[in-house]
């Protein structure tokens, strides 16, 4: 049998595949002056990501019609003869580009822009190999890119160890700093464990269902279809008379990828390596690689195994309030900027898993996935500007803790605007409307889904996270602490008369000096990737509809 | 198309703290005036509407706009005013420009006023920008008729506001913010699940709609929840009684500006939600909860009162007077009746008046005392200065609601209400209401006399102590006559050892002595730069103005050791408000005229 590729199908993998090689094969060839090529191999890069996401945006132009490819043809997938339509008429087919896969790529991938340019500012620092770095992040976006594509769990997995994989190594990247290593290692440990659990429970679906492609699963776990692995070659039957493997499967499954997106119980490894490791890969794990897990559990849960609903929106609705609370109860007491924001964002995962706990309804879910989906969207857009400021203060504040925010509003004020609007977006008040509109969206889902106990605890969660927010939000325009303390009150209260503090100029002082080794350049990427996130946020704030339009659909058909 | 009118109103105060952001250099030297200016064409505005607004159909929502914003979620951008947010509407434009005449003419020095921009400390275009975005979020509130909307302005005030205290605020400002805002928050977000609910049942946000149907097609069990939902966001904002611990301490560490928006407009966005959504949208929910709310109003009243007997702080006695008065609005509502919810309305436009002005006058005290505390502001107003003496006695008799000011008619109505309350209610256990909450108001009675007494009446202490020794005046005009060692038990408590640079307790006057001339100015020091820093920097921040030229000269210490009475730019903020009072306490009529028929449309499911 010949299989035909549809090239144009898999092109933004194929591109971002290709920049990875060129990238580690400029990496070799170019000569050694660390400046040029780090430079050159970031713009290489973008220029790969940007092509990448114009295969997206051509894709998306091409209209509704999902296209597919890797299909095993109808007349070899060994359908027994009453297979429904589930399948589709093009048979069983690996990699789908439908509605739900574009946006997701496209998040992925106007999320690496940001990465990149991220990338760029810490890279000019040295320490760090540029070719490496480079070459994993974009075998990550390779990985990320596909998995909202894959319609079977092989490909899944795979897709999923391509984005976690290459993470690792990106942490640990930062050679002879502890606090990086022992987050990769931490990653890798968990991340490890999280994949053979979850291949574990690929395996027992399998066993029981005879296939590994979703559609099929679909229609074995709705009771459509005999299931061969099932004793006695009985139909499934929704919501009972389920066989206790069955059961077993799909909490493996989904346990493997919460650990992804790290929620409770799986969450204790994020703020660690999110502080452990560089802003920027800090950024990647909430965003990119937090979309690629929830891409793959809205795809073994609504597409695979929507007949086994009653099995998993329990056990998603407790997670998802387990997640919000923890998260924002842990994010209260840090310190740390990049802890805090680690946890908030598995906060912010409670929110996005939310919507799913009520997916069991009518339409196939697709409203509950619509609602995450756009919640994921805004949340990534607010995520990566706070990460962006976070990056520019990391330059001149190396510990990066909350106090070192303290009166940015005076001698950065763009940056503390941006960062300030980016919080209280992430909290939900107004003037930040997108995170607002984000949280209605899913509270209107979650009330109208009859979990109105789930609608309470997000209330509360709310609240709890609003303080953290706030809190950080007011320091940006409290005075910075005047560092000569005590001692000499009178100098310093004279100092303040000139402009914000001398804490404030000190620092200011120390952003143009490091500033100076990296080169301005970088420091502009690190502009142009807030202004891109701000960009986003304000947008989706006046107006939502660009995401909320988008975004409702039906999933795979 | 008359929808222009209300969005200029709420454009141009939100075009002005946005250009004051881009064209910050430009606009610097022109801070009093510029924020004078943009409220004065806001004020121009909605007396423009008030005057556009056909009153003859009062109870209709007039010169609307309605506008798609975001299909998705069917949010609505729906503006209008009818005859209970036109009066709204008005006071929080005139309350707003009073406080940027109060700012901006003034030469106080206080914390806030825009005259000064201090180092580290006024930070005057921040104080406009706050103002001006408040006032977008104030008048939305009253203006919108989408219930996202609705809560998307009644959200916006709180970020503004929060600041306000956070920033301008006094030395408890750190805490009394964070509990305002998480308070309030908490509030809001359960609201935002009873419109939720409102919104899953019904399938619409538009208010209008909501009200005309009058709980068609809402189960009761369902009403009563969103009502309650509903009412406990409504309720913390108003606040009603045991919600209401975050009111006393926002208020006594606000700035004075902050104090007066707080009371005068912040507040009747609470009981505005009653009339314009919870009452309307749900009316078998506010039946059915109606005694409930009535409970907690009375309770309100009464704690209030009695709170107010046992406060030294003037500013916090106001405070707690407030929640007594929004207990006469909520008890006002709970009857459903016409005359009740009459009542309720005009008790939260004269509370707006009266308070303000209350607030106005006690910033006024505490900015040339050093403190609100009663006890050591030592009595003798009236002799010592009186023109504001007399203006305190005129407010806190309109307050507590003599016939013939504003402050009578709304409580009188109320407890009317109470008398006879709308068919489905427990007719006792309203008369019981309305006994206890007449027994609040003689409370209330109680202790603005007892107020006047310790204040305004009696022997000026200060009158012997002051000429003694050559009080230097502090930054905040010439505030510093201090007690001279108090007589009787508060000296002790009061008297920081001279030379330790007593700063650090210095939210105490500090005793005058001989070199008083650092002591004495440190009250007044932390009251007009203490704003920008933290309580925990405090020492920094209390020596450092010690330096500023203008503290430390002879010159200053030559200035009137007497407090200043009141001063023009005082007079010209009072002034509209005591007219209001007097005029709206001899012609209620003004007021009823325009509430009555949109009262009567509003319970029209009920009667």
């Amino acid at each position: 049998m010949i299989q035909q590729i549809d090239y144009f199908v898999i092109a933004a993998p194929l591109v971002l595949a290709v920049v990875a090689g060129l990238v580690l094969l400029l990496d070799a060839f170019l000569p050694a002056g660390t400046r040029a090529r780090a430079g050159g191999l970031g713009l290489v890069s973008l220029a790969g990501v940007v092509v990448a996401l114009g295969f997206v945006v051509a894709q998306a132009v091409q209209g509704d019609r999902s296209r597919a490819t890797f299909c095993v043809p109808q007349a070899l997938g060994g359908a027994t003869a009453g297979s429904s339509g589930a399948a589709g008429a093009q048979g069983l087919c690996s990699f789908v580009v439908d509605q739900f896969a574009l946006i997701f790529a496209g998040l992925v991938l106007v999320a690496a822009v940001v990465v990149v340019l991220l990338s760029m500012s810490e890279l000019a620092g040295g320490g760090i190999p540029v070719g490496e770095w480079y070459f994993l992040l974009l075998c990550t976006l390779v990985g990320a890119v596909s998995l909202p594509s894959s319609r079977d769990l092989i490909m899944l997995v795979v897709a999923l160890e391509l984005v976690s994989l290459p993470v690792f190594a990106l942490t640990a990247l930062k050679r002879y700093d502890g606090r990086s290593s022992e987050a990769a290692v931490k990653l890798f440990l968990v991340s490890v464990v999280s994949t053979a659990v979850m291949l574990f429970g690929v395996s027992l679906l399998y066993g029981v269902s005879g296939t590994v492609f979703l559609s099929r699963l679909a229609s074995v776990f709705s009771g459509q279809t005999a299931a061969p692995g099932a004793a006695g070659d009985y139909l499934l039957q929704a919501g009972h008379g389920l066989p206790g493997v069955v059961t077993v499967g799909v909490v493996l499954v989904a346990a493997g990828f919460a650990f992804k997106i790290a929620a409770v119980p799986f969450h204790s490894w994020a703020a660690d390596v999110y502080q452990g490791a560089p802003v920027p890969v800090a950024a990647l794990l909430s965003v990119i690689s937090k979309a690629a897990g929830f891409a793959g559990l809205i795809l073994v849960l609504l597409t695979a195994l929507y007949g086994q609903a009653a099995t998993w929106t329990p056990v998603v609705a407790v997670v998802a309030a387990l997640t919000m609370t923890v998260g924002n109860l842990l994010a209260m007491r840090q310190r740390s900027a990049v802890r805090l924001l680690a946890w908030s964002s598995v906060a912010q995962s409670g929110y996005i898993l939310a919507p799913l706990a009520v997916a069991g309804g009518a339409s196939f879910g697709s409203e509950a996935v619509g609602t995450s989906l756009a919640y994921l969207v805004i949340y990534a857009a607010m995520n990566l500007g706070a990460f962006a400021v976070v990056m520019l203060v990391s330059r001149t504040a190396a510990r990066n803790e909350l106090d070192d925010y303290r009166g940015l509003a005076f001698h950065r004020p763009a940056a503390a605007i941006a960062l300030a609007f980016c919080l209280i977006c992430l909290a939900g008040l107004p003037p930040g409307l997108a995170g607002l509109f984000a949280k209605v969206v899913v509270f209107r889902e979650i009330v109208e889904g009859g979990a109105g106990w789930l609608a309470v605890v997000m209330a509360v969660n709310t609240v709890i996270g609003l303080y953290y927010y706030v809190v950080w939000t007011a320091r940006l325009f409290t005075p910075a602490v005047a560092e000569s303390g005590v001692a000499e009150p009178v100098t310093a209260g004279v100092a303040a008369g000139g402009s914000g503090s001398p804490g404030g100029a000190g620092r200011a002082g120390g952003a143009v000096a490091l500033a100076g080794t990296g080169g301005s350049r970088m420091l502009t990427a690190v502009w142009v990737a807030v202004g891109i996130a701000l960009v986003a946020a304000v947008l989706f704030s006046i107006a939502p509809q660009l995401v909320l339009g988008v975004t409702s659909f039906s999933p795979a058909g | 198309m008359t929808g222009w009118l209300l969005v200029a109103l709420l454009a141009v105060p939100l075009l002005g703290a946005l250009l004051l952001v881009a064209l910050p250099g430009v606009l610097r030297p022109w801070l009093k005036l510029y924020g004078l200016l943009v409220s004065g064409i806001a004020l121009a505005l909605a007396v423009v509407t008030a005057v556009a607004f056909d009153h003859g159909q009062a109870a209709r929502p007039q010169l609307g706009l309605d506008l798609e914003w975001i299909p998705g979620l069917g949010l609505h951008f729906h503006l209008g005013v009818d005859g209970i947010s036109l009066p709204l509407v008005v006071l929080t434009a005139l309350l707003t420009f009073l406080c940027f005449g109060y700012l901006g003419l003034g030469d106080a020095r206080g914390p806030g006023q825009l005259l000064w921009p201090k180092a580290g400390g006024n930070r005057p275009r921040a104080m406009v920008f706050t103002l001006l975005v408040l006032e977008v979020g104030m008048i939305g509130t009253f203006l919108a008729l989408d219930l996202l909307l609705f809560f998307v302005f009644f959200e916006i005030v709180l970020i503004p506001m929060y600041f306000l205290i956070a920033v301008w605020g006094g030395a408890g400002r750190r805490a009394a913010s964070i509990k305002f805002i998480l308070y309030t928050l908490l509030g809001s977000v359960v609201m935002l699940l009873g419109l939720l609910l409102v919104w899953a049942r019904t399938g619409t946000l538009d208010i209008v709609a909501l009200s005309q149907a009058h709980g068609a097609g809402i189960p009761r069990a369902v009403q009563i929840l969103a009502f309650v939902a509903i009412g406990i966001g409504l309720a913390v904002k108003t606040p009603m009684w045991p919600l209401h611990t975050w009111l006393p301490d926002a208020h006594t560490e606000a700035p004075t500006v902050g104090s007066v928006l707080l009371a005068g407009v912040l507040l009747k966005m609470g009981t505005y939600g009653f009339a314009r959504i919870a009452i309307p949208v749900l009316p078998e929910g506010a039946a059915a909860v109606a005694p409930w709310l009535g409970a907690f109003a009375v309770v309100g009243i009464v704690y209030g009162a009695l709170a107010c007997l046992a406060q030294r702080d003037l500013k916090r006695m106001i405070a707690y007077s407030s929640v007594g008065h929004m207990g006469f609005v909520l008890l006002g509502f709970a009857t459903l009746t016409p005359a009740g919810v009459n009542g309720a309305l005009f008790a939260n436009i004269a509370h707006g008046l009266i308070t303000g002005l209350l607030f106005f006058l006690a910033g006024a005290i505490k900015e040339r005392y050093g403190t609100a505390d009663m006890s050591r502001l030592g009595g003798g107003m009236l002799a010592t200065l009186p023109h504001l003496g007399a203006v305190l006695t005129f407010a806190a008799i309109a307050s507590l609601g003599v016939p013939g000011l504003a402050g009578f008619w709304g409580e009188m109505l109320s407890l009317f209400g109470a008398f006879q309350p709308a068919d489905g209610l427990p007719r006792g256990l309203f008369l019981t209401f309305m006994v206890v909450g007449g027994l609040g108001a003689v409370l209330t009675a109680a202790y603005f006399l007892v107020m006047l007494s310790r204040v305004t009446h009696g022997v000026p202490a200060r009158a012997v102590a002051v000429p003694a020794g050559p009080a230097p005046s502090g930054p905040v005009g010439s505030a510093s006559p201090v007690p001279l060692a108090p007589a009787g038990p508060l000296a002790a408590d009061q008297s920081v050892p001279l030379g330790s640079p007593g700063a650090l307790v210095a939210d105490q006057p500090a005793p005058l002595g001989s070199s008083g001339s650092l002591a004495a100015d440190q009250p007044a020091a932390l009251e007009s730069t203490g704003a920008g820093e933290l309580p925990d920097e405090q020492p920094v921040a209390v020596v450092a103005p010690a330096t500023d030229p203008l503290n430390g000269t002879p010159g200053a210490a030559r200035r009137r050791a007497v407090p200043r009475d009141i001063q023009g730019y005082e007079f010209a903020a009072w002034v509209p408000l005591i007219v209001l009072i007097l005029l709206f306490g001899l012609w209620p009529k003004l007021l009823l005229s325009l509430t009555t028929p949109a009262v009567q449309s509003l319970l029209g499911a009920l009667s």
